[in-house]
């Protein structure tokens, strides 16, 4: 019947037992939702009630894109409502927890616990504990198995969704891949099971997921382990469920053209601009890259679909830059079209177009001087990743030094001022002199920054993080390098920066210790074990670990020595060693479409001693057989269109 | 958006403002930025029925029409209470007797805000308190207690570190209100006071801190604090105009309170003094004991009192 449900929380707000509390938190604009754009519907008019969770706080979770596109995929459908809730602080964690207040929404200030799906989004895996939290404050069980009729259906989705396993014990499922149209079907599923009087009860449902709703459901396979610690087997333990679960894709990016009206918030969030995705997918395949190979094939958006998008969304939102978003979006076919009609479009708006991650390849001045001409001209920032062309051989990106100088020479020339050139330390087959290396660069950014422009006043910054590898990609089998190792070439690195007195001062120097990488690897590429790891983690206090402020290593060494004591495994095993072909990996049975020995060959390609091998970019040149297209049935949608944007009717409102 | 920051407020407005398609006028420079001032806005922790910006346009526009596009294009939350041209703006007053500038400052007064918004001569603000459990009578001789005394002082941590300043000496009138309600629901007590505007500001917040230190005053929960008005703590209808700018400059008066209103709130109107139109002035401030201020003068643009808005059932933001 509809608006009953079994006995379980009231929906009612909270706002009343919230507001008190307010007061004595920090910024507690972030908790009272009321942004601009955002939805209420009415509740007892819905028949499914999606809670959607960035799991991070509210400043990093708002203007996150995946959540903002299913909040509004979801709230157009007639029956069916969505609202947001997000990471608290700790502040108020402890006073929710003194006056009971439960996890709510931002929208309508409802319990979590109230609503039939909780879909969270990782970005990253540091977000596992933050998601532990939200689940306990909104009183649904931390274990999956746990559950009755009356709790939320737990989803994981986002990047990490690709391998869940380690917090397979807390979720009742993970989608892959694109969420716009599989929320739709999950949505169906859950409206037709209550209709015909939930059948089979909460197991019913997930059945259903699993069978016909593209959902992994980790209950449905059972996990054996080897005597060495490996994964003996994994097999599914009903009818029925497929052996391996396909990722979803959405073909025709034009069609999806979200958000259309985008949340503008009273706080500050990290994000204050409109963002439109200009593509999805990459067809690089740099080889650490597992955003590039998840995302595949590429699926543009033509020059028509993002100047519609980019009008409405300011006129919904008078945001004052819009960002032109994508993994290499100087890669879109038709991004000097694009990038030129919208300057022409917004000129003497003040309107600021950005364009995050572009090659260095790709990367040309015209562009850049049609994106800075209606606001600043800030930094540009490059992402060699390698010091040496040998190590970016191996990775795949292929860039030589000497492009790379010749790119930066002729920003300068242009009028920039700030270079920030992003490396990673920790690659396979990297030698100290790959990291060494980057000093050597730097220096020769800056010498050619100062020929170009006659100026002392050049600076450049190096930002440098360690590599972890990751499921999915051709290095998902490889060693990661143990954090000593990369804290000694990072040290020596800073060193070789500074000795040098003339380019000293030009140069900034950034960096993050490699302790933190070691438990992005242990969480990226655990199995359902690590989740006894995460918990402990959790209960001893762990939050927020994708900030440095809260983030503890030693809490992680010594949960993890804890929690895995007796299994034969540890977070070296996780991290360290290095996989054979023959290892069943914990996400064999997670098909994101590559060929699994296509992947082993780009691997063994890329260490091969006598040099590695380059692949081409298949957007441009023929296919290299990934196997993604063949697997999903899919091909790259690329233009050009050959479209070019007409002036707007728009106010033109000038400086002075 | 009583929990909104100022700059949480600025960037609404901003946005706001470029919604509306207003011809705002960008300031110079590196890093152009749109030409909206403030006038000392609210801290963050209370609402407000009287903010005051100034917009620069770049074409002449009628004060109606920017009040009816910014008005549409604000979120919940903030209104316009009303715009004006500063060209019609209401003079300053002629000095009173705390405002010649022939005179000594008072020690602890601050200065007028200088620029054009400085001609509505914002000098002092009057401000509304809910104070959650607290019984009406224990308000009544806590204020007095304060009222009697002839300094109080108090600290507070700011961006400059720890300042000390008097919170007697800002304060023109303090006086116990109507009965309130909290948050919760529960009767309680209101204090309605009338705050110079001084550097360092005195805020509400000090205000209660200083009824604390000195007769043991505590709320059960945190106070709720709306600004109800600000202006000139004297008013002269006749003072000298400012003078007409180029840029034809309007002022949009906001109201922060999130209370649906069904009419703009007519004394915070009124009380800005209009010229010839200015409001009567039969009442006059007066201290609990039923003295008179020492300045003979009337004030009009504070003490009128005024119809209170409905309170509104949901939850204010």
């Amino acid at each position: 019947m509809r608006g009953q449900y079994p006995k379980g929380m009231s929906a009612d707000s909270v706002y009343s037992r919230l507001e008190p509390l307010l007061p004595l938190v920090r910024k507690p604009v972030q908790y009272v939702g009321g942004e601009l754009n955002s939805v209420i519907k009415d509740w007892d008019a819905a028949d499914v009630r999606w809670a959607l969770m960035y799991p991070d706080a509210y400043e990093v979770g708002l203007p996150n894109q995946g959540i903002q596109i299913l909040y509004e995929v979801l709230n157009e459908q007639d029956g069916v409502l969505a609202e947001r809730t997000y990471s608290v602080w700790e502040d108020l964690e402890a006073l929710m927890r003194e006056h009971r207040v439960p996890q709510f929404t931002v929208d309508s200030h409802r319990p979590v616990g109230a609503f039939d799906l909780l879909g969270v989004s990782f970005a990253t895996e540091l977000g596992y504990t933050n998601l532990l939290t939200a689940l306990d404050l909104a009183g649904i069980p931390l274990d999956a198995a746990d559950r009755d009729i009356s709790h939320p259906v737990v989803l994981a989705g986002g990047h990490a969704a690709f391998n869940p396993e380690p917090i397979a014990d807390f979720i009742d499922g993970a989608v892959l891949g694109d969420g716009e149209q599989a929320v739709l079907t999950i949505t169906g599923l859950v409206r037709e099971w209550k209709a015909a009087g939930r059948p089979g009860g909460r197991d019913g449902l997930l059945l259903a997921l699993a069978t016909r709703g593209g959902v992994y459901v980790p209950r449905f396979y059972d996990v054996s382990y080897g005597a060495d610690g490996t994964i003996g087997r994994v097999a599914p333990n009903r009818p029925g469920v497929p052996r391996a679960v396909a990722k979803h894709t959405v073909s025709d990016l034009d069609s999806w053209p979200y958000p259309v009206k985008p949340l503008v918030p009273v706080a500050e969030t990290v994000h204050e601009r409109y963002s439109v995705e200009i593509f999805r997918g990459c067809t690089r395949g740099c080889r650490f890259c597992q955003a590039g190979m998840i995302t595949r094939p590429v699926r543009e958006r033509n020059i028509g679909t993002v100047s519609d998008m980019v009008r409405q969304g300011l006129e919904a939102s008078g945001f004052g830059e819009v960002g032109l978003l994508s993994l290499s979006s100087a890669d879109h076919s038709e991004i000097n079209e694009i990038a030129t009609g919208l300057a022409d479009q917004y000129e003497g708006t003040n309107t600021s177009l950005s364009l995050p991650s572009t090659r260095v390849d790709a990367f040309n001045v015209t562009l850049a001087n049609e994106l800075s001409r209606n606001g600043r001209r800030s930094g540009l920032t490059f992402a060699p990743e390698g010091g040496t062309d040998r190590i970016r051989k191996v990775i795949n990106k292929m860039v030589t030094e000497d492009d790379l100088i010749e790119t930066v020479r002729t920003a300068y020339a242009n009028g920039w001022r700030q270079v920030k050139l992003y490396f990673m330390c920790g690659l396979p087959t990297e030698t100290d002199e790959d990291v060494l290396a980057i000093a050597r660069v730097a220096r020769r950014v800056i010498q050619a920054g100062r020929q170009a422009t006659g100026r002392g006043d050049i600076r450049c910054t190096v930002s440098i993080g360690g590599f972890v590898p990751k499921p999915h990609t051709p290095f998902q089998w490889a060693a990661q390098c143990g954090h000593e190792t990369v804290d000694a070439r990072l040290r020596a690195l800073g060193a070789e920066l500074r000795a040098n007195r003339s380019y000293g001062k030009a140069i900034g120097f950034r960096y993050h210790d490699g302790r933190p990488s070691m438990v992005e690897g242990l969480l990226s590429r655990g199995d359902r074990r690590v989740g006894a790891v995460i918990r402990a983690v959790w209960q001893d206090g762990g939050r927020f670990d994708g900030w440095s402020e809260y983030f503890s290593y030693d809490r992680w060494v010594r949960c993890a020595a804890d929690a895995l004591a007796g299994t034969g495994v540890d977070l070296d095993w996780y991290t360290t060693r290095e996989r054979g072909y023959d290892e069943i990996l914990p996400w064999d049975h997670l098909d994101s479409g590559l060929d699994r020995d296509w992947l082993w060959q780009d691997w063994q390609d890329a260490i091969d001693p006598a040099g590695a091998a380059e692949v081409d970019d298949c957007r441009w040149t023929p296919c290299f057989e990934c196997g993604v297209c063949p697997a999903m049935g899919t091909e790259i949608e690329t233009g050009p269109s050959g479209v070019k944007l007409l002036p707007l009717e728009i106010v033109r409102s000038g400086p002075q | 958006m009583r929990f909104a920051s100022h700059r949480d407020t600025a960037r609404v407005v901003e946005r706001a403002v470029r919604r509306a398609q207003l011809p705002i006028a960008y300031s110079a420079g590196f890093s152009p930025h749109l030409r909206i001032s403030y006038v000392g806005g609210a801290p963050t922790g209370t609402a407000s029925e009287a903010e005051y910006l100034e917009l620069a346009l770049t074409e002449p526009w009628d004060a109606a029409q920017v009040r009816s596009r910014l008005g549409a294009a604000l979120p919940a939350g903030i209104d316009v209470v009303d715009v004006f041209d500063l060209a019609d703006a209401p003079p300053p007053g002629p000095v009173g007797c705390e405002q010649d500038p022939g005179r000594a400052q008072a020690p602890g007064s601050g200065a007028p805000p200088a620029g054009r918004l400085g001609a509505l001569r914002l000098e002092a603000s009057r401000w509304e308190v809910v104070v959650p459990g607290v019984t009406p009578a224990a308000a009544a001789s806590a204020v007095a207690e304060f009222l009697a005394a002839t300094s109080v002082e108090v600290e507070r941590l700011t961006s400059k570190g720890l300042r000390r300043m008097d919170a007697r000496a800002a304060v023109v009138t303090l006086e116990a209100g109507p009965r309130g309600t909290d948050a919760a629901g529960a009767a309680c007590a209101t204090l309605r006071m009338v705050v110079r505007h001084t550097t360092p500001a005195v805020r509400p917040d000090d205000i209660l801190t200083a009824l604390r230190q000195l007769t043991g005053l505590v709320p059960s929960s945190p106070a709720l604090v709306t600004r109800l008005a600000q202006g000139p703590l004297e008013a002269d209808a006749h003072a000298g105009r400012t003078p007409a700018d180029q840029d034809n400059e309007k002022t949009a008066r906001l109201a922060a309170e999130a209370a649906p209103v069904a009419a703009p709130p007519v004394s915070a109107n009124d009380q800005l003094p209009r010229g010839e139109q200015g409001p009567g002035t039969d009442q006059r401030a007066r201290e609990p004991d039923g003295r008179l201020p020492e300045c003979s003068r009337p004030s009009p643009t504070i003490e009128t009192p005024r119809p209170r808005p409905a309170q509104p059932a949901s939850p204010v933001h």
